[in-house]
C-alpha cells in the first residue's frame, strides 16, 4: 500500500493539520518510507492470535458513578486563549 | 565515648561532607546526611542551583524553579529539624522532566501548542515526589511530546550531552528524557523524573553514563503526565546509581484511583532488595538482540556484562525471542496511533497556542500546524493513516497481534529465567545533527528497548563502560511483570561489578 498526495492530504484533514501544497508530495515520500519498513510485520504469523488490548492482566476497576471534583470553572478557564468565564470562546459556527 | 570526642567526629563529618560538591552526592548519601544533620536542604538545593547557573549552555532546563525549589527545601529543613521528616526523599532535589504537570509552574512538552500552559493541577507522580519531601529543581528539557531519541525536536532547542571528545562537536543526550539525563550526568541535581514510552529513560541513560529504570506498566500513575501513547507511556527515574533509582521509585509508585491502569498492588521495599547477591540468578541472553549496524564494542559490553553477572554466581542462559526485530515496526503502528488520539486535544480552545482562522476547521488546522513540529505531525499522521477505514485492521489490528507474540515471547523466556540481559543502545551518543535525514535511522535507537516496553515489562539502564570513542554504553536489564525487586537486585550487582567510575568532562569549558 502506498500513500499519494491525494491521501496524504485527506489524513492531514482528518488529522486537522494544515499542510501547504507543495508539502504534500515530499511528505508523501517520507510517509511511504516509514510505511513501507513496517509492512515487514506482513511476514509475522498472527492467525488465530488474539490482538493485545491490555497491558496488564486486570480487570477495569469501577466505581460508583459520582461526582468527585468540580466547582472550579476559573481553574478550567485559566489557561484559555480567548473567551470570557464561563465560556471558551471560538470562532462562530453557525450563522 | 568522652563527649568531647563524640562532638569532635560530629565535626568532622559535618567538615568533610562540605567538602565534597554537595550537588555531586548520591540521594543515598544526601539523604543520610540530612537525617544525621551533618547537611541542610537548603545547602544541598543551593548547590544545585549554583550548578544549573553554570551549566546553562547545556539548555537542560526549560523551566528552572530556584525559588520555589529553595521555598520547599526550608520546609524540609523545618520538618527535620522537628522530627516530622516524611521519609527517604525530604528534601533532596530533583528534577522533572517538562512532560508533568506541575500546579503553578508553566509544562510545555517541549511544543510550541502547549506556550504559556500553567497547569492548575499537579501530576500524581510529582505530587507523591512532593509528599515524600523531595524539592523539585525545575522543569527539564525533552524531545516534543516525548517523540524522539536525541533531544532534538524539541521547540526550546536541543539539549547537549556533558559527555565530549576533542573533536568540538556537541553531541546528543539521547531522548526522549533527554534533560533530565543531561541534568543528572552534569550533577545539576541529585536525581530527575524521566517518562519511558519506547526507550526515553533508558537510552539518554545509556548515552550520558547514568542509570534510567522504566517500572512495569501500571506501577506508576499516568494521571496528570502529558500523555503520548497511553498503553506505553511510563514514569521512572534516572539516578546516580542503582541504589537512588529504587529509592525514588518507592516515592513515585502506588496506586491512583485517578488512573484506571495503575494497578492496586502494594509497592514493595525497593532499596531493601538490594542484597548484592546474585548467586543462582538465572540471566537469560537473547540471542535475537545481534543486530546488523550495530557497532562491535555493543557486542563486547554485552558480553562484558554477562560475564559480570556469571562471576557475581548468577547463570547465564542463552534463550530466544524470535519476535524481536517486529518490535520496533509494531511499535510505530501502535504508538503513533495513540499519539494521534491524545494530541487531538490540542486544537487551541482550551489552552496553549491558537493561530486565528476564518473559520473553526481552519483555526484548528492552523493551530495544529503552527504549533506541532515536523516529527510530532509525522506521527500524527502515520497514528490517523493507520486508524483510517480501511487500514485499521492491515494495520493497527496487525500490529496489537504481534504485540501479542512479543509478549509471549518473554512470557515463554520468563520460565526459564530470571532476568534478561542486553545492550541498551546501538551506539554511543551521536552528534547532534546526525541521522537526522532518515527518520527510520533515528527509530533504530531505541531498537533494544522498546521489545520490553511493548510487553510493560520493567527494565534498567545501568553504566557498562565506556566505548572506543570515550562515550558511556549501557547494559539494559528486564525482569517479569512487578519483580522490580529482583530487577534492582541484579542492576546493582551489575553496577558494582561494571564500576563505572568515569564522569563527563569538558563541559565546563563552555560556560
Amino acid at each position: 500500500m502506498s500513500l499519494d498526495t491525494d491521501t496524504v492530504r485527506r489524513i492531514a484533514n482528518l488529522a486537522r493539520i494544515k499542510i501547504e501544497d507543495e508539502k504534500l508530495a515530499p511528505l508523501a515520500d517520507e510517509l511511504n518510507q516509514i510505511i513501507g519498513w513496517i509492512e515487514q510485520l506482513s511476514e509475522v504469523d498472527t492467525d488465530g492470535v488474539a490482538p493485545m488490548t491490555s497491558v496488564t492482566k486486570m480487570d477495569m476497576p469501577s466505581r460508583e458513578d459520582v461526582i468527585l471534583d468540580g466547582g472550579c470553572e476559573d481553574k478550567v478557564l485559566a489557561n484559555a486563549p480567548s473567551g470570557e468565564p464561563p465560556y471558551f470562546a471560538v470562532p462562530k459556527v453557525v450563522d | 565515648m568522652p563527649p568531647v570526642a563524640s562532638r569532635l567526629i560530629s565535626l568532622f563529618r559535618k567538615w568533610s561532607i562540605k567538602m565534597t560538591k554537595l550537588n555531586e552526592l548520591t540521594i543515598a548519601d544526601a539523604r543520610d546526611a540530612l537525617a544525621k544533620g551533618d547537611l541542610s536542604a537548603v545547602e544541598l538545593t543551593t548547590s544545585c542551583i549554583q550548578a544549573m547557573d553554570g551549566a546553562q549552555d547545556l539548555n537542560a532546563f526549560i523551566t528552572e524553579t530556584p525559588e520555589l525549589s529553595l521555598e520547599r527545601a526550608a520546609q524540609s529543613d523545618a520538618r527535620i529539624a522537628n522530627k516530622e521528616s516524611r521519609g527517604a526523599l525530604e528534601g533532596i532535589p530533583i528534577a522533572v522532566k517538562d512532560l508533568y504537570c506541575t500546579e503553578g509552574v508553566l509544562t510545555t512538552a517541549a511544543s510550541h501548542i502547549l506556550d504559556g500552559f500553567v497547569p492548575p493541577y499537579e501530576s500524581t507522580v510529582t505530587e507523591n515526589l512532593r509528599n515524600a519531601g523531595s524539592v523539585m529543581t525545575g522543569k527539564t528539557n525533552l524531545d516534543e511530546f516525548a517523540m524522539g531519541s536525541a533531544n532534538v525536536t524539541s521547540h526550546y532547542g536541543p539539549v547537549k550531552n556533558p559527555w565530549k571528545l576533542d573533536d568540538g562537536k556537541d553531541r546528543v543526550p539521547g531522548g526522549s528524557s533527554g534533560g533530565s539525563a543531561a541534568a543528572v550526568a552534569a550533577h545539576l541535581s541529585l536525581g530527575a523524573i524521566g517518562t519511558d514510552t519506547g526507550g526515553s529513560i533508558r537510552q539518554p541513560a545509556s548515552f550520558c553514563g547514568i542509570v534510567g529504570m522504566k517500572p512495569t506498566y501500571g506501577r506508576c500513575s499516568r494521571w496528570g503526565t502529558v500523555a503520548f501513547a497511553s498503553s506505553l507511556d511510563q514514569a521512572g527515574p534516572m539516578t546516580k546509581t542503582v541504589r537512588d533509582a529504587a529509592i525514588m521509585l518507592q516515592g513515585m509508585a502506588g496506586h491512583d484511583v485517578k488512573d484506571s491502569t495503575s494497578v492496586p498492588m502494594a509497592v514493595p521495599d525497593f532499596e531493601a532488595a538490594i542484597t548484592g547477591d546474585v548467586r543462582g540468578l538465572k540471566v537469560g541472553i537473547p540471542k535475537e538482540y545481534v543486530i546488523d549496524g550495530a557497532l562491535e564494542e555493543i557486542s563486547a559490553i554485552w558480553k562484558k556484562g554477562a560475564e559480570m553477572l556469571r562471576d557475581a554466581g548468577a547463570e547465564i542462559i542463552d534463550i530466544t525471542l524470535p519476535h524481536t526485530k517486529y518490535a520496533l515496526p509494531a511499535y510505530y503502528i501502535i504508538a503513533p496511533a495513540e499519539a494521534s488520539s491524545n494530541l487531538s486535544r490540542y486544537d487551541g480552545v482550551r489552552y496553549g497556542l491558537r493561530v486565528e482562522g476564518d473559520s473553526l476547521d481552519e483555526m484548528y488546522a492552523n493551530t495544529r500546524c503552527e504549533g506541532f513540529g515536523d516529527e510530532v505531525k509525522r506521527r500524527i499522521l502515520i497514528g490517523t493513516y493507520v486508524l483510517s477505514a480501511g487500514y485499521y485492521d492491515a494495520y493497527y489490528v496487525k500490529a496489537q497481534q504481534v504485540r501479542s507474540r512479543i509478549a509471549e515471547d518473554f512470557n515463554t523466556a520468563f520460565q526459564d529465567v530470571d532476568v534478561i540481559l542486553t545492550p541498551t543502545a546501538p551506539s554511543t551518543a551521536f552528534a547532534i545533527g546526525e541521522k537526522m535525514d532518515d527518520p527510520i535511522v533515528m527509530y533504530m535507537n531505541d531498537v533494544f528497548t522498546v521489545p520490553a516496553s511493548m510487553a510493560g515489562l520493567p527494565c534498567i539502564s545501568v553504566p557498562g563502560g565506556l566505548g572506543e570513542d570515550g562515550l558511556p554504553l549501557g547494559l539494559h536489564l528486564i525482569s517479569k511483570p512487578f519483580d522490580e525487586q529482583t530487577l534492582f537486585r541484579a542492576a546493582d550487582v551489575l553496577e558494582r561489578q561494571a564500576n563505572f567510575t568515569a564522569q563527563p568532562k569538558g563541559w565546563e569549558i563552555n560556560r
